[in-house]
Protein backbone atom coordinates (compact mmCIF):
# COMPACT_ATOMS: atom_id res chain seq x y z
CA UNK A 1 0.00 0.00 0.00
CA UNK A 2 2.78 2.55 0.68
CA UNK A 3 4.81 1.28 -2.05
CA UNK A 4 2.11 2.40 -4.74
CA UNK A 5 1.73 5.85 -2.63
CA UNK A 6 5.16 6.91 -2.86
CA UNK A 7 4.72 5.89 -6.78
CA UNK A 8 2.00 8.07 -6.96
CA UNK A 9 3.58 10.88 -5.39
CA UNK A 10 7.00 10.37 -7.43
CA UNK A 11 4.02 10.56 -10.45
CA UNK A 12 2.75 13.80 -9.00
CA UNK A 13 5.96 15.20 -8.43
CA UNK A 14 6.94 14.49 -12.15
CA UNK A 15 3.90 15.97 -13.12
CA UNK A 16 4.93 19.52 -11.27
CA UNK A 17 8.22 19.43 -12.88
CA UNK A 18 7.40 18.90 -16.68
CA UNK A 19 4.52 21.10 -16.24
CA UNK A 20 6.97 23.81 -14.79
CA UNK A 21 9.71 22.97 -17.09
CA UNK A 22 7.66 23.65 -20.32
CA UNK A 23 6.12 26.77 -19.23
CA UNK A 24 9.07 28.26 -17.90
CA UNK A 25 10.97 27.54 -21.35
CA UNK A 26 7.75 29.15 -23.09
CA UNK A 27 7.89 31.93 -20.60
CA UNK A 28 12.00 32.64 -21.93
CA UNK A 29 11.43 31.52 -25.71
CA UNK A 30 8.21 33.71 -26.84
CA UNK A 31 9.38 36.85 -28.24
CA UNK A 32 9.34 40.24 -26.35
CA UNK A 33 10.78 41.41 -22.98
CA UNK A 34 8.83 39.42 -20.22
CA UNK A 35 9.17 41.91 -18.01
CA UNK A 36 8.03 44.59 -20.65
CA UNK A 37 5.12 41.84 -20.86
CA UNK A 38 4.31 42.16 -17.03
CA UNK A 39 4.58 45.88 -16.59
CA UNK A 40 2.49 46.27 -19.46
CA UNK A 41 -0.34 43.64 -18.29
CA UNK A 42 0.03 45.15 -14.62
CA UNK A 43 0.03 49.24 -15.65
CA UNK A 44 -1.13 49.36 -19.13
CA UNK A 45 0.96 50.25 -22.13
CA UNK A 46 1.68 53.66 -21.23
CA UNK A 47 5.07 56.08 -21.61
CA UNK A 48 6.56 54.89 -18.65
CA UNK A 49 6.93 51.19 -19.88
CA UNK A 50 10.05 51.31 -19.99
CA UNK A 51 10.76 52.41 -16.82
CA UNK A 52 7.74 50.19 -15.05
CA UNK A 53 9.57 47.18 -17.27
CA UNK A 54 13.18 47.96 -15.19
CA UNK A 55 11.58 48.02 -11.78
CA UNK A 56 8.99 45.16 -12.88
CA UNK A 57 12.92 42.91 -13.74
CA UNK A 58 14.57 43.93 -10.37
CA UNK A 59 11.69 42.96 -8.48
CA UNK A 60 11.01 39.20 -9.99
CA UNK A 61 15.05 38.99 -10.19
CA UNK A 62 14.11 38.64 -14.14
CA UNK A 63 18.07 39.87 -14.61
CA UNK A 64 19.39 36.58 -12.65
CA UNK A 65 20.91 33.64 -14.29
CA UNK A 66 18.66 31.06 -16.21
CA UNK A 67 18.92 28.45 -13.63
CA UNK A 68 18.47 30.43 -10.50
CA UNK A 69 15.62 31.97 -12.14
CA UNK A 70 14.46 28.16 -13.00
CA UNK A 71 14.85 27.06 -9.13
CA UNK A 72 13.08 30.23 -8.15
CA UNK A 73 10.09 29.10 -10.55
CA UNK A 74 10.10 25.63 -9.51
CA UNK A 75 9.65 27.02 -5.74
CA UNK A 76 6.75 28.99 -6.23
CA UNK A 77 5.14 26.29 -7.95
CA UNK A 78 5.47 23.91 -4.93
CA UNK A 79 4.03 26.66 -2.78
CA UNK A 80 1.34 26.67 -5.22
CA UNK A 81 1.99 30.42 -6.14
CA UNK A 82 0.60 30.67 -9.61
CA UNK A 83 0.94 33.59 -10.49
CA UNK A 84 -1.87 36.20 -11.70
CA UNK A 85 -3.77 35.47 -15.45
CA UNK A 86 -1.82 37.54 -18.20
CA UNK A 87 -5.33 37.90 -19.72
CA UNK A 88 -7.76 38.55 -16.77
CA UNK A 89 -5.35 39.68 -14.31
CA UNK A 90 -7.16 37.68 -12.01
CA UNK A 91 -5.01 35.51 -9.89
CA UNK A 92 -4.68 31.75 -11.44
CA UNK A 93 -5.85 30.12 -7.74
CA UNK A 94 -9.01 31.86 -7.98
CA UNK A 95 -9.87 30.81 -11.78
CA UNK A 96 -8.91 27.72 -10.79
CA UNK A 97 -11.44 26.78 -8.39
CA UNK A 98 -14.54 28.01 -10.23
CA UNK A 99 -13.13 25.69 -13.31
CA UNK A 100 -11.85 23.19 -11.21
CA UNK A 101 -15.34 22.56 -9.99
CA UNK A 102 -17.17 22.46 -13.33
CA UNK A 103 -14.75 20.14 -14.84
CA UNK A 104 -14.98 17.63 -11.58
CA UNK A 105 -18.60 17.47 -11.95
CA UNK A 106 -18.44 16.65 -15.97
CA UNK A 107 -15.86 14.16 -15.44
CA UNK A 108 -17.97 12.55 -12.32
CA UNK A 109 -20.76 12.44 -14.18
CA UNK A 110 -19.35 11.22 -16.97
CA UNK A 111 -17.76 8.03 -14.92
CA UNK A 112 -21.09 7.52 -13.64
CA UNK A 113 -22.81 7.10 -16.76
CA UNK A 114 -20.01 5.27 -18.12
CA UNK A 115 -20.02 2.57 -15.37
CA UNK A 116 -23.86 2.83 -15.86
CA UNK A 117 -23.94 1.46 -20.08
CA UNK A 118 -20.83 -0.29 -19.84
CA UNK A 119 -20.74 -2.66 -17.24
CA UNK A 120 -24.63 -3.27 -17.89
CA UNK A 121 -24.08 -3.90 -21.75
CA UNK A 122 -20.97 -6.09 -21.23
CA UNK A 123 -22.84 -8.31 -18.59
CA UNK A 124 -25.49 -9.20 -21.04
CA UNK A 125 -22.60 -9.73 -24.00
CA UNK A 126 -20.37 -11.75 -21.65
CA UNK A 127 -23.32 -14.51 -20.11
CA UNK A 128 -23.47 -15.44 -23.97
CA UNK A 129 -20.40 -15.06 -25.69
CA UNK A 130 -21.05 -14.88 -29.37
CA UNK A 131 -24.65 -14.80 -29.36
CA UNK A 132 -26.49 -11.67 -30.81
CA UNK A 133 -26.54 -9.28 -28.00
CA UNK A 134 -22.85 -10.15 -27.77
CA UNK A 135 -21.88 -9.35 -31.97
CA UNK A 136 -24.09 -6.15 -31.75
CA UNK A 137 -22.04 -5.23 -28.32
CA UNK A 138 -18.93 -5.89 -30.57
CA UNK A 139 -20.03 -4.05 -33.61
CA UNK A 140 -21.20 -0.55 -31.50
CA UNK A 141 -18.19 -0.69 -29.53
CA UNK A 142 -15.79 -0.77 -32.78
CA UNK A 143 -17.36 1.73 -34.32
CA UNK A 144 -17.72 4.19 -31.19
CA UNK A 145 -14.17 3.53 -30.65
CA UNK A 146 -13.51 4.89 -34.27
CA UNK A 147 -14.77 7.89 -33.61
CA UNK A 148 -12.79 10.81 -32.33
CA UNK A 149 -14.49 12.46 -29.25
CA UNK A 150 -15.32 15.75 -31.06
CA UNK A 151 -17.25 14.22 -33.93
CA UNK A 152 -19.08 11.83 -31.13
CA UNK A 153 -20.33 14.99 -29.85
CA UNK A 154 -20.83 17.47 -32.61
CA UNK A 155 -23.43 14.32 -33.45
CA UNK A 156 -25.42 14.17 -30.58
CA UNK A 157 -25.03 17.84 -30.65
CA UNK A 158 -26.78 17.46 -33.56
CA UNK A 159 -28.91 14.75 -32.91
CA UNK A 160 -30.52 16.09 -29.74
CA UNK A 161 -29.80 19.82 -29.93
CA UNK A 162 -30.69 20.45 -33.47
CA UNK A 163 -33.17 17.91 -34.63
CA UNK A 164 -35.05 16.74 -31.18
CA UNK A 165 -34.76 19.94 -29.42
CA UNK A 166 -34.20 18.20 -26.36
CA UNK A 167 -31.02 19.47 -24.49
CA UNK A 168 -29.20 22.29 -24.97
CA UNK A 169 -25.83 22.39 -27.54
CA UNK A 170 -23.79 24.45 -24.77
CA UNK A 171 -24.04 26.22 -21.64
CA UNK A 172 -23.35 25.83 -18.00
CA UNK A 173 -25.28 25.70 -14.85
CA UNK A 174 -28.08 22.73 -14.65
CA UNK A 175 -28.06 19.08 -15.22
CA UNK A 176 -29.44 19.68 -18.70
CA UNK A 177 -26.34 21.59 -19.98
CA UNK A 178 -24.40 18.63 -18.49
CA UNK A 179 -26.33 15.58 -19.79
CA UNK A 180 -24.43 16.27 -23.61
CA UNK A 181 -20.96 16.23 -22.40
CA UNK A 182 -21.01 14.14 -19.92
CA UNK A 183 -22.91 11.70 -22.25
CA UNK A 184 -19.74 11.73 -25.03
CA UNK A 185 -17.39 10.83 -22.89
CA UNK A 186 -19.73 8.35 -21.18
CA UNK A 187 -20.07 6.50 -24.44
CA UNK A 188 -16.32 6.96 -25.58
CA UNK A 189 -15.54 5.54 -22.09
CA UNK A 190 -18.27 2.77 -22.13
CA UNK A 191 -16.90 1.19 -26.06
CA UNK A 192 -14.20 0.03 -24.10
CA UNK A 193 -15.22 -0.71 -20.44
CA UNK A 194 -18.30 -3.00 -21.83
CA UNK A 195 -15.80 -5.26 -24.09
CA UNK A 196 -13.51 -5.59 -20.68
CA UNK A 197 -16.78 -6.61 -18.52
CA UNK A 198 -17.76 -8.92 -21.28
CA UNK A 199 -14.08 -10.50 -21.08
CA UNK A 200 -14.35 -10.85 -17.41
CA UNK A 201 -17.95 -12.13 -17.08
CA UNK A 202 -17.17 -14.52 -19.64
CA UNK A 203 -14.15 -16.13 -18.10
CA UNK A 204 -16.43 -16.20 -15.13
CA UNK A 205 -18.72 -17.53 -16.01
CA UNK A 206 -16.65 -20.73 -16.84
CA UNK A 207 -14.61 -20.50 -13.77
CA UNK A 208 -15.03 -24.14 -11.42
CA UNK A 209 -16.55 -21.76 -8.52
CA UNK A 210 -19.48 -20.33 -10.80
CA UNK A 211 -20.31 -23.86 -12.54
CA UNK A 212 -20.77 -24.87 -8.67
CA UNK A 213 -22.62 -22.42 -7.91
CA UNK A 214 -25.44 -23.04 -10.54
CA UNK A 215 -24.86 -26.75 -10.29
CA UNK A 216 -26.11 -26.52 -6.36
CA UNK A 217 -29.22 -25.21 -7.49
CA UNK A 218 -28.90 -21.22 -6.94
CA UNK A 219 -31.34 -18.77 -8.58
CA UNK A 220 -29.40 -17.44 -11.34
CA UNK A 221 -30.09 -14.16 -9.95
CA UNK A 222 -28.35 -14.71 -7.33
CA UNK A 223 -25.26 -16.64 -9.07
CA UNK A 224 -24.62 -13.84 -11.08
CA UNK A 225 -25.13 -11.19 -8.55
CA UNK A 226 -23.05 -13.11 -5.38
CA UNK A 227 -20.13 -15.06 -7.57
CA UNK A 228 -20.23 -13.26 -11.04
CA UNK A 229 -20.16 -9.54 -10.82
CA UNK A 230 -17.41 -9.19 -8.15
CA UNK A 231 -14.79 -11.39 -9.26
CA UNK A 232 -15.81 -9.92 -12.59
CA UNK A 233 -15.39 -6.64 -11.21
CA UNK A 234 -11.56 -6.53 -10.80
CA UNK A 235 -10.35 -6.51 -14.25
CA UNK A 236 -12.77 -3.53 -15.04
CA UNK A 237 -12.16 -1.29 -12.45
CA UNK A 238 -8.17 -1.95 -12.86
CA UNK A 239 -8.94 -1.16 -16.33
CA UNK A 240 -10.71 2.44 -15.11
CA UNK A 241 -7.03 3.37 -14.17
CA UNK A 242 -6.28 3.25 -18.28
CA UNK A 243 -9.11 5.13 -19.04
CA UNK A 244 -7.99 7.76 -17.00
CA UNK A 245 -5.80 8.91 -19.68
CA UNK A 246 -8.91 8.72 -22.08
CA UNK A 247 -11.41 11.08 -19.37
CA UNK A 248 -8.35 13.90 -18.80
CA UNK A 249 -8.01 14.19 -22.79
CA UNK A 250 -11.70 13.85 -23.74
CA UNK A 251 -12.48 16.78 -20.41
CA UNK A 252 -10.26 18.94 -22.87
CA UNK A 253 -11.63 18.38 -26.09
CA UNK A 254 -15.39 17.95 -25.13
CA UNK A 255 -15.07 21.01 -23.11
CA UNK A 256 -13.77 23.41 -25.83
CA UNK A 257 -16.87 21.77 -28.26
CA UNK A 258 -19.30 21.98 -26.22
CA UNK A 259 -18.09 25.53 -24.76
CA UNK A 260 -18.32 24.43 -21.23
CA UNK A 261 -16.65 26.80 -18.95
CA UNK A 262 -14.15 23.91 -17.21
CA UNK A 263 -10.62 23.80 -16.65
CA UNK A 264 -9.93 21.97 -20.48
CA UNK A 265 -12.00 24.63 -21.81
CA UNK A 266 -9.34 26.88 -19.87
CA UNK A 267 -6.39 25.25 -20.89
CA UNK A 268 -7.30 25.74 -24.90
CA UNK A 269 -8.25 29.40 -24.07
CA UNK A 270 -4.69 29.88 -22.19
CA UNK A 271 -2.87 28.02 -25.11
CA UNK A 272 -4.58 30.42 -28.08
CA UNK A 273 -4.03 33.43 -25.86
CA UNK A 274 -0.34 32.83 -25.00
CA UNK A 275 -1.55 33.21 -21.30
CA UNK A 276 1.59 31.20 -19.82
CA UNK A 277 0.63 31.83 -16.07
CA UNK A 278 -2.92 29.66 -16.78
CA UNK A 279 -0.96 27.33 -18.93
CA UNK A 280 0.65 26.05 -16.61
CA UNK A 281 -1.67 26.05 -13.62
CA UNK A 282 -4.35 24.34 -15.64
CA UNK A 283 -1.93 21.84 -17.38
CA UNK A 284 -1.09 21.33 -13.59
CA UNK A 285 -4.26 20.77 -12.02
CA UNK A 286 -5.39 18.33 -14.28
CA UNK A 287 -2.04 16.34 -14.76
CA UNK A 288 -2.89 16.31 -10.84
CA UNK A 289 -6.55 14.71 -11.28
CA UNK A 290 -5.13 12.22 -13.60
CA UNK A 291 -2.77 11.50 -10.80
CA UNK A 292 -5.84 11.56 -8.54
CA UNK A 293 -7.99 9.48 -10.71
CA UNK A 294 -4.86 6.72 -11.29
CA UNK A 295 -4.66 6.11 -7.23
CA UNK A 296 -7.99 6.19 -6.53
CA UNK A 297 -8.66 3.08 -8.81
CA UNK A 298 -5.33 1.79 -7.93
CA UNK A 299 -6.93 1.97 -4.00
CA UNK A 300 -10.51 0.43 -5.22
CA UNK A 301 -9.16 -2.57 -7.09
CA UNK A 302 -6.85 -3.23 -3.95
CA UNK A 303 -10.03 -3.25 -1.91
CA UNK A 304 -11.90 -5.81 -4.55
CA UNK A 305 -9.15 -8.55 -4.77
CA UNK A 306 -7.10 -9.06 -1.51
CA UNK A 307 -4.90 -10.74 -3.04
CA UNK A 308 -3.51 -7.48 -4.65
CA UNK A 309 -3.10 -6.41 -0.70
CA UNK A 310 -0.96 -9.50 0.39
CA UNK A 311 1.52 -9.12 -1.95
CA UNK A 312 2.37 -5.54 -1.77
CA UNK B 1 -2.53 -6.82 -24.88
CA UNK B 2 -0.82 -9.62 -23.12
CA UNK B 3 2.91 -9.62 -23.16
CA UNK B 4 3.85 -13.06 -21.76
CA UNK B 5 4.53 -15.09 -24.74
CA UNK B 6 5.18 -18.62 -23.33
CA UNK B 7 6.93 -20.21 -26.75
CA UNK B 8 7.86 -19.78 -29.89
CA UNK B 9 4.93 -22.08 -31.13
CA UNK B 10 2.28 -19.74 -30.15
CA UNK B 11 3.57 -17.73 -32.42
CA UNK B 12 2.27 -18.91 -35.66
CA UNK B 13 0.38 -16.28 -37.55
CA UNK B 14 -3.16 -16.98 -36.33
CA UNK B 15 -5.54 -18.04 -39.12
CA UNK B 16 -6.38 -14.76 -41.38
CA UNK B 17 -9.53 -13.45 -39.82
CA UNK B 18 -12.26 -12.02 -41.87
CA UNK B 19 -12.33 -8.68 -40.20
CA UNK B 20 -8.69 -8.02 -40.40
CA UNK B 21 -9.61 -8.71 -44.47
CA UNK B 22 -12.26 -5.75 -43.80
CA UNK B 23 -9.87 -3.85 -42.46
CA UNK B 24 -6.56 -4.23 -44.64
CA UNK B 25 -9.11 -3.61 -47.90
CA UNK B 26 -10.50 -0.50 -46.49
CA UNK B 27 -6.67 0.73 -45.63
CA UNK B 28 -5.88 -0.14 -48.96
CA UNK B 29 -8.66 1.97 -50.71
CA UNK B 30 -7.91 5.17 -48.05
CA UNK B 31 -4.51 4.87 -48.87
CA UNK B 32 -4.98 4.89 -52.87
CA UNK B 33 -7.18 8.07 -52.24
CA UNK B 34 -4.66 9.70 -50.35
CA UNK B 35 -2.01 8.91 -52.51
CA UNK B 36 -3.51 9.26 -55.72
CA UNK B 37 -6.51 11.72 -55.10
CA UNK B 38 -4.54 14.77 -54.85
CA UNK B 39 -2.56 13.34 -58.27
CA UNK B 40 -5.58 12.57 -60.27
CA UNK B 41 -8.12 15.22 -59.07
CA UNK B 42 -5.96 18.17 -60.43
CA UNK B 43 -7.93 20.94 -58.24
CA UNK B 44 -6.68 23.10 -56.45
CA UNK B 45 -8.18 22.42 -52.72
CA UNK B 46 -7.22 26.14 -52.17
CA UNK B 47 -9.14 27.71 -54.97
CA UNK B 48 -12.12 29.19 -54.54
CA UNK B 49 -15.41 29.98 -56.57
CA UNK B 50 -17.76 31.89 -54.85
CA UNK B 51 -20.34 31.62 -57.80
CA UNK B 52 -20.16 27.79 -56.70
CA UNK B 53 -20.54 28.40 -52.70
CA UNK B 54 -22.30 24.73 -51.73
CA UNK B 55 -22.65 23.50 -54.77
CA UNK B 56 -24.69 20.16 -54.34
CA UNK B 57 -22.74 17.50 -54.40
CA UNK B 58 -22.61 15.23 -57.59
CA UNK B 59 -22.75 18.16 -60.22
CA UNK B 60 -19.83 20.24 -61.39
CA UNK B 61 -17.84 19.44 -58.20
CA UNK B 62 -18.35 15.41 -57.87
CA UNK B 63 -18.25 15.76 -54.61
CA UNK B 64 -19.95 19.10 -54.08
CA UNK B 65 -18.33 22.31 -52.83
CA UNK B 66 -17.82 24.10 -49.51
CA UNK B 67 -18.68 27.42 -48.27
CA UNK B 68 -16.16 29.52 -50.36
CA UNK B 69 -16.52 27.35 -53.40
CA UNK B 70 -13.51 25.10 -52.50
CA UNK B 71 -14.00 21.82 -54.01
CA UNK B 72 -14.47 19.14 -51.64
CA UNK B 73 -12.94 15.95 -53.49
CA UNK B 74 -9.44 18.13 -54.10
CA UNK B 75 -10.16 18.97 -50.31
CA UNK B 76 -10.78 15.85 -48.87
CA UNK B 77 -8.04 14.10 -50.95
CA UNK B 78 -5.06 16.34 -49.93
CA UNK B 79 -7.11 16.09 -46.34
CA UNK B 80 -6.75 12.29 -46.43
CA UNK B 81 -3.24 12.75 -47.58
CA UNK B 82 -2.25 14.92 -44.87
CA UNK B 83 -3.93 12.86 -41.90
CA UNK B 84 -2.51 9.21 -43.67
CA UNK B 85 0.84 10.42 -44.43
CA UNK B 86 1.65 12.74 -40.84
CA UNK B 87 0.31 9.47 -38.80
CA UNK B 88 2.62 7.19 -40.91
CA UNK B 89 5.46 9.24 -40.21
CA UNK B 90 4.82 9.90 -36.52
CA UNK B 91 4.77 6.44 -36.40
CA UNK B 92 7.44 5.79 -38.06
CA UNK B 93 9.06 8.22 -35.75
CA UNK B 94 7.62 6.78 -33.17
CA UNK B 95 8.31 2.98 -33.52
CA UNK B 96 11.74 3.14 -34.74
CA UNK B 97 13.73 4.72 -31.39
CA UNK B 98 10.95 2.36 -29.30
CA UNK B 99 11.94 -0.91 -30.62
CA UNK B 100 15.37 0.19 -30.80
CA UNK B 101 15.78 1.43 -26.92
CA UNK B 102 13.33 -1.69 -25.78
CA UNK B 103 16.07 -4.27 -27.22
CA UNK B 104 18.76 -1.98 -26.40
CA UNK B 105 17.11 -1.80 -22.80
CA UNK B 106 16.58 -5.50 -22.43
CA UNK B 107 19.65 -6.22 -23.89
CA UNK B 108 21.95 -4.77 -21.54
CA UNK B 109 19.76 -4.19 -18.71
CA UNK B 110 22.13 -1.85 -15.51
CA UNK B 111 22.19 1.65 -16.01
CA UNK B 112 20.55 2.15 -20.09
CA UNK B 113 17.72 0.72 -18.79
CA UNK B 114 17.26 2.66 -15.52
CA UNK B 115 17.71 5.86 -17.28
CA UNK B 116 15.02 4.98 -20.14
CA UNK B 117 12.40 3.52 -17.49
CA UNK B 118 12.64 7.13 -15.70
CA UNK B 119 11.74 8.82 -19.38
CA UNK B 120 9.51 6.67 -19.98
CA UNK B 121 7.90 6.96 -16.77
CA UNK B 122 7.83 11.21 -16.96
CA UNK B 123 6.48 10.61 -20.05
CA UNK B 124 3.78 8.62 -19.08
CA UNK B 125 3.04 10.97 -16.19
CA UNK B 126 0.97 13.35 -18.14
CA UNK B 127 -1.55 11.72 -20.27
CA UNK B 128 -0.49 11.92 -24.18
CA UNK B 129 -3.14 14.74 -25.86
CA UNK B 130 -2.41 17.07 -22.67
CA UNK B 131 2.12 16.74 -23.25
CA UNK B 132 1.02 17.55 -27.16
CA UNK B 133 -1.28 20.21 -25.80
CA UNK B 134 1.83 22.08 -23.87
CA UNK B 135 4.34 21.75 -26.67
CA UNK B 136 1.69 23.21 -28.91
CA UNK B 137 1.77 26.19 -27.10
CA UNK B 138 5.08 27.08 -28.28
CA UNK B 139 4.06 27.99 -31.34
CA UNK B 140 0.54 27.03 -32.56
CA UNK B 141 -0.81 25.67 -35.82
CA UNK B 142 2.73 24.49 -36.43
CA UNK B 143 3.38 21.04 -37.61
CA UNK B 144 6.69 20.79 -35.84
CA UNK B 145 5.75 20.81 -32.31
CA UNK B 146 2.56 18.52 -32.98
CA UNK B 147 4.58 16.01 -34.87
CA UNK B 148 7.52 16.07 -31.94
CA UNK B 149 4.96 15.54 -29.38
CA UNK B 150 2.71 13.10 -31.12
CA UNK B 151 5.90 11.07 -31.47
CA UNK B 152 7.41 11.55 -27.82
CA UNK B 153 3.98 10.10 -26.68
CA UNK B 154 3.77 6.93 -28.91
CA UNK B 155 7.46 6.16 -28.40
CA UNK B 156 7.11 4.69 -24.74
CA UNK B 157 4.42 2.30 -25.77
CA UNK B 158 6.74 0.18 -28.52
CA UNK B 159 9.61 0.81 -25.97
CA UNK B 160 7.76 -0.59 -23.27
CA UNK B 161 6.24 -3.41 -25.40
CA UNK B 162 9.69 -4.46 -26.60
CA UNK B 163 11.34 -4.45 -23.31
CA UNK B 164 9.01 -6.66 -21.85
CA UNK B 165 8.17 -9.09 -24.22
CA UNK B 166 12.28 -9.25 -25.37
CA UNK B 167 12.85 -9.33 -21.40
CA UNK B 168 11.02 -12.45 -21.38
CA UNK B 169 11.90 -14.07 -24.34
CA UNK B 170 15.66 -13.66 -23.72
CA UNK B 171 15.15 -15.60 -20.08
CA UNK B 172 13.96 -18.83 -21.49
CA UNK B 173 16.00 -21.84 -21.71
CA UNK B 174 16.28 -22.13 -25.33
CA UNK B 175 17.61 -19.04 -25.65
CA UNK B 176 20.31 -19.60 -23.20
CA UNK B 177 21.42 -22.78 -24.59
CA UNK B 178 21.47 -20.96 -27.78
CA UNK B 179 23.83 -18.36 -25.96
CA UNK B 180 25.72 -21.40 -24.63
CA UNK B 181 26.42 -23.10 -27.96
CA UNK B 182 27.97 -20.01 -29.17
CA UNK B 183 25.41 -18.70 -31.68
CA UNK B 184 26.00 -14.77 -31.81
CA UNK B 185 23.36 -12.03 -30.87
CA UNK B 186 22.38 -11.18 -34.28
CA UNK B 187 21.75 -14.66 -34.49
CA UNK B 188 19.44 -14.90 -31.68
CA UNK B 189 17.73 -11.43 -32.60
CA UNK B 190 17.26 -12.68 -36.22
CA UNK B 191 15.67 -16.04 -34.91
CA UNK B 192 14.42 -15.79 -31.90
CA UNK B 193 13.37 -11.92 -30.68
CA UNK B 194 12.41 -10.51 -34.02
CA UNK B 195 9.67 -13.10 -34.82
CA UNK B 196 8.33 -12.49 -31.79
CA UNK B 197 7.93 -9.30 -31.29
CA UNK B 198 6.94 -8.53 -34.56
CA UNK B 199 3.03 -8.79 -34.81
CA UNK B 200 2.76 -7.34 -31.52
CA UNK B 201 4.56 -4.03 -32.94
CA UNK B 202 2.37 -4.61 -36.25
CA UNK B 203 -0.51 -4.37 -33.75
CA UNK B 204 0.83 -1.14 -32.18
CA UNK B 205 1.58 0.28 -35.31
CA UNK B 206 -2.22 0.25 -36.02
CA UNK B 207 -2.90 1.95 -32.77
CA UNK B 208 -0.46 4.64 -32.90
CA UNK B 209 -1.29 5.94 -36.31
CA UNK B 210 -5.40 5.63 -35.28
CA UNK B 211 -4.17 7.64 -32.17
CA UNK B 212 -2.16 10.20 -34.37
CA UNK B 213 -4.67 10.31 -36.64
CA UNK B 214 -7.86 11.17 -33.98
CA UNK B 215 -5.18 13.63 -32.28
CA UNK B 216 -4.50 15.68 -35.41
CA UNK B 217 -8.05 16.22 -36.54
CA UNK B 218 -9.25 16.64 -32.51
CA UNK B 219 -6.59 19.49 -31.73
CA UNK B 220 -7.55 21.68 -35.06
CA UNK B 221 -11.12 20.89 -34.52
CA UNK B 222 -10.38 22.71 -31.09
CA UNK B 223 -8.24 25.33 -33.19
CA UNK B 224 -4.43 24.72 -31.72
CA UNK B 225 -3.90 22.55 -33.86
CA UNK B 226 -2.94 22.85 -37.83
CA UNK B 227 -4.84 26.42 -38.96
CA UNK B 228 -7.61 26.68 -41.42
CA UNK B 229 -6.53 26.95 -44.97
CA UNK B 230 -4.83 23.61 -44.56
CA UNK B 231 -6.49 21.09 -45.80
CA UNK B 232 -7.10 19.28 -42.28
CA UNK B 233 -10.12 17.09 -42.32
CA UNK B 234 -10.65 18.25 -38.22
CA UNK B 235 -10.78 21.80 -39.64
CA UNK B 236 -12.79 20.74 -42.31
CA UNK B 237 -15.57 19.80 -39.98
CA UNK B 238 -15.30 22.52 -37.83
CA UNK B 239 -15.64 24.85 -41.19
CA UNK B 240 -18.89 23.62 -42.28
CA UNK B 241 -20.40 22.54 -39.36
CA UNK B 242 -22.41 26.47 -39.39
CA UNK B 243 -23.64 25.31 -43.02
CA UNK B 244 -25.48 22.04 -41.68
CA UNK B 245 -28.98 22.95 -42.50
CA UNK B 246 -27.88 24.06 -46.07
CA UNK B 247 -25.44 21.07 -46.85
CA UNK B 248 -25.75 18.33 -44.15
CA UNK B 249 -23.92 15.84 -46.63
CA UNK B 250 -21.30 18.28 -47.16
CA UNK B 251 -20.41 18.25 -42.87
CA UNK B 252 -20.54 14.39 -42.67
CA UNK B 253 -18.49 13.83 -45.72
CA UNK B 254 -14.78 14.47 -43.56
CA UNK B 255 -15.97 12.79 -40.45
CA UNK B 256 -16.83 9.42 -42.43
CA UNK B 257 -13.54 9.93 -43.81
CA UNK B 258 -12.28 10.17 -40.44
CA UNK B 259 -14.22 7.82 -38.86
CA UNK B 260 -13.22 4.98 -42.29
CA UNK B 261 -9.67 5.52 -41.39
CA UNK B 262 -9.61 4.99 -37.68
CA UNK B 263 -11.96 1.61 -38.32
CA UNK B 264 -9.67 0.08 -40.82
CA UNK B 265 -6.59 0.44 -38.63
CA UNK B 266 -9.11 -0.52 -35.35
CA UNK B 267 -10.24 -3.93 -37.44
CA UNK B 268 -6.59 -5.03 -38.69
CA UNK B 269 -5.57 -4.70 -34.95
CA UNK B 270 -8.12 -6.01 -33.84
CA UNK B 271 -7.59 -8.84 -31.40
CA UNK B 272 -9.72 -11.96 -33.05
CA UNK B 273 -11.72 -12.57 -28.97
CA UNK B 274 -12.95 -8.63 -28.84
Amino acid sequence: MRQFLLARLAQAGIVALVVGALCFALMRVLPGDAAMRIAAGRYGPDARIAEAADKVRLELGLDRAWPVQFLDWLASLVQFDLGHSLVTGAPVVDELKVQLGASVWLAAAAIMLSLLIGPTIGVFCGLKPNGWTDRLGLAGSVILRSLPPFVLGLILMLVFAIWLGWLPPAGFGTWRDLALPALTLALGLAAVSSRVTRDAIATVVKAPYFVFARHKGLPEAAVVWRHGLRNAAIPVVSYLGLQAIYLVEGVVVVESIFAYPGIGHALVHAIVERDIPMVQGTALAMGLIFVAVTAAVEAASAWLDPRLRRTQ
Amino acid sequence: MSTEIASPSLLRPSPVSVTRVIGAALLLALAAFAVLGPWLVQADPAKQDFSASLAPIGGEYLLGADHYGRSLLARLAHGARLSFGMAFLTMLTAAIPGVLLGLAAAWRGGWLEWTLELLANIVLALPGLMLVLLLLAFAPGNFGPLYFGLALTLWVEFYRITRTTTATILKQPHIEAAKLLGFGSGYILRSYVLPSIAPLIATLAAFAMATAIIAISTLSAISVGLQPPTPELGSMIVELLPYYAEAPVHVLLPPILIFLLVLGLQLIAQKDSR
